[in-house]
């Protein structure tokens, strides 16, 4: 499934960019590839990752929506059920309020309703996250809400690379994918880009296989397990403490579903140590899974209680200072460990 | 537009299918829950929507399409998949739970999927629209031929989705077909109590489309507005919403009392059952007679049988398949 890049490439791109290559690679080679969504069209998608389809494709293939989410994500799954390959946006993942049945009791169930005898190979593209002060209807991330629901696979990218490889093998997938893209991560100026996200990523077409995590970074005294922004912090704290004398080894989940237990537990097996780190809410989450996920394996690997450094159980708040003040960052995994290291 | 001779005859033999099919499920579903009523117990558990009196619809809308045609039906689906040509015995084996059935025993009665003949349904209210205005968009994007027809009750016109939907493929002028079943009732709640308007059709000018009532649950006036419909739609004219007065002989689930029907409301009903009505004006009409008439009617139900004892005979899946196809 995996294709690697043979041919080595300098060349660096936002995930924005990425996403848009990968799809108009897709459009070009399968016919029934088509893009819908709220202002995906001429904008080129208010995140930039339609950007320069509509110009290429034309609006037959790159479709403007009515504000009509349960009719247009409604009729992605008849479309994909008719041979089509639907890409289709919820512009923001906190409104997936207005259109969870079509998401979850359409999309993501129909083909195990059909025995397997109906496919529906759709991308659902949303952004997640926050820490631009966009208030507590703009900023969710909500990674668990999706992953929780059976019958759809989800990834988060962290960089650029990682998103032109699962954004095509998203789309080549007969299954449905929803695929979250973090703001922060989009290379618009405009949403305090990270700087980490913009990577190296070759022109040509390749797969990031679903459902494989990543070795972002490797160590030997503790693991930290995230996604999406979340491995930014991760990888700043790594080298704080790494000028601590501290090895750490930072695993990227990219996939959500189908998730990469193997290459988390085979992590803390090696450093004995886990710390979690998600901008989604705290309790009934990613952290919580990731931690059952190793000690339900093997309860003797770890050297320490694990911990979580994730969002409060709270609505997110607009006021920067409370917002900043409740979301993850490098200094909080930092504290974590040394508490960690305290007890 | 009238229909010939051959599709009257099509029209009542799949109306005699289904109304025999939805008298044998509701014997065979109530076997193992009485005296207690208990809705896990018995050959077929669950709820049961029995779509007796609603075979007009069916009929009159599905004379017009083709296998290739796409309909998406509603969680009171039987008489449409019937009409609609769906394989009887894995239909029933379905609503068995069956191994043999459409998807192993893993949808049920209310989630029936046959891609040979491009139908589908759902449990949810309202959800028939999206996928059907999709596979509209699909055909017409592919080029390739092919309606789409939504089939919903006269409850799901005040879902969002009907608006959301109805507007999009007025917007985008999509091959697709909405047919609302007016059977005047969403479980207990009278249509007349929960909806603005006199008639859901009327709705269809909000969305620069035209709209069509077909009164008395009448199959030929059926026949004609959808005929009318489809045509359009397969000349690239766009959507069309079309409102058929029916009515629900059954509960709206079986072990349903109904005591919230005005006092011979169902005797009313019953009275005006489209199915000897419609076998009545053929006979009329001298396109059968009563040895024709039994004759049909015998095979309409041995169809029936064998598709029953297909189920019947048929295994479960082992329980630890529920964990396959969730992916494909």
């Amino acid at each position: 499934m995996t294709t690697t890049s043979t041919t080595s490439s300098s060349r660096k791109l936002t995930i924005a960019r990425a996403m848009a290559e990968a799809t108009a690679h897709e459009m070009r080679k399968d016919p029934s590839v088509f893009v819908m969504g709220e202002d995906v069209g001429p904008l080129g998608g208010v995140f930039g990752n339609t950007r320069g389809l509509h110009d290429e494709f034309g609006s037959e293939r790159v479709r403007d929506t009515p504000i009509s989410e349960t009719a247009f994500i409604g009729a992605a799954v008849g479309a994909a059920s008719d041979g089509m390959r639907p890409i289709v946006e919820l512009m923001f993942v906190d409104f997936f309020g207005v259109c969870m049945d079509a998401i979850y009791n359409m999309m993501a169930k129909n083909t195990y309703f059909a025995g397997g005898n109906v496919k529906v190979p759709m991308v659902l593209m949303t952004s997640t996250g926050g820490g631009y002060s966009d208030g507590g209807q703009h900023s969710q991330c909500l990674y668990a809400t999706f992953a929780h629901l059976p019958g759809m696979k989800v990834v988060v990218p962290s960089n650029a690379y990682d998103a032109k490889g699962l954004m095509t093998a998203a789309i080549r997938d007969d299954n449905p994918v929803v695929f979250m893209y973090h703001k922060s991560l989009q290379g618009m100026g405009w949403l305090g880009t990270e700087k980490g996200a913009t990577v190296a990523t070759p022109e040509e077409s390749y797969t990031v296989e679903i459902g494989k995590a990543a070795v972002a970074r490797q160590g030997r005294d503790l693991t930290l397990v995230s996604l999406g922004a979340g491995v930014h912090h991760c990888l700043r704290a790594a080298k704080t403490l790494g000028e601590e004398g501290v090895d750490v080894e930072v695993v990227d989940l990219r996939s959500l579903v189908p998730l990469d237990r193997e290459t988390v537990r085979a992590s803390v097996a090696k450093t004995g140590r886990l710390i979690v780190v998600d901008e989604d809410y705290h309790s009934y989450g990613v952290s919580g899974e990731i931690i059952a996920s190793v000690v339900e394996h093997d309860t003797t690997c770890l050297k320490a209680a694990p911990r979580r450094v994730a969002y409060p159980d709270i609505p997110i708040p607009f006021a920067p200072t409370m917002e900043q003040w409740a979301l993850p960052n490098a200094d909080k995994i930092v504290d974590a460990f040394h508490q960690m290291m305290s007890n | 537009m009238q229909p010939t001779n051959d599709q009257r005859l099509w029209m009542y033999r799949q109306m005699v299918t289904s109304r025999h099919l939805e008298e044998r499920i509701e014997t065979l579903y109530m076997e193992g829950k009485t005296p207690v009523f208990n809705m896990a117990k018995g050959p077929i558990p669950g709820e049961m929507h029995l779509s007796n009196g609603q075979e007009p619809c069916a009929v009159g809308v599905c004379a017009h399409l083709n296998a290739d045609d796409v309909v998406v039906a509603t969680h009171r689906p039987h008489h449409i998949a019937v009409a609609k040509g769906v394989d009887l015995n894995a239909m029933v084996a379905e609503i068995f739970g069956k191994a043999t059935g459409l998807s192993g025993g893993r949808g049920g009665h209310m989630h029936l999927f046959d891609a040979a003949v491009n139908f589908s349904c759902s449990g949810i209210i309202g959800e028939s629209l999206g996928p059907a205005a999709g596979a509209a968009l699909s055909r017409k994007m592919q080029g390739k031929p092919g309606v789409a027809v939504a089939f919903l009750g006269e409850g799901a016109a005040n879902q969002g989705a009907f608006h959301e939907v109805l507007n999009l493929a007025a917007v985008w002028q999509l091959p697709v077909v909405f047919i609302i079943e007016d059977n005047a009732w969403g479980i207990s709640v009278a249509k007349q109590a929960s909806t603005a308007v006199l008639r859901n059709d009327m709705r269809a000018e909000a969305y620069g489309m035209p709209g069509t009532h077909v009164a008395d649950n009448d199959v030929e006036g059926v026949f004609a507005a959808a005929g009318e419909a489809i045509a359009r739609a397969r000349d690239g004219q766009g959507p069309t919403l079309i409102e058929i007065e029916t009515s629900r002989l059954a509960g709206h689930f079986m072990g349903d009392s109904e005591d919230y029907r005005p006092e011979g409301e169902k005797a009313g009903l019953k009275g005006r059952d489209p199915i000897p009505r419609y076998r009545a004006a053929l006979l009329e009409a001298g396109l059968i007679d009563a040895a024709s008439d039994a004759d049909l009617v015998d095979k309409a139900h041995e169809r029936v049988e064998a598709a029953i004892r297909f189920a019947q005979d048929s295994d479960f899946l082992p329980p630890e398949a529920a964990l396959e196809t969730v992916f494909v």
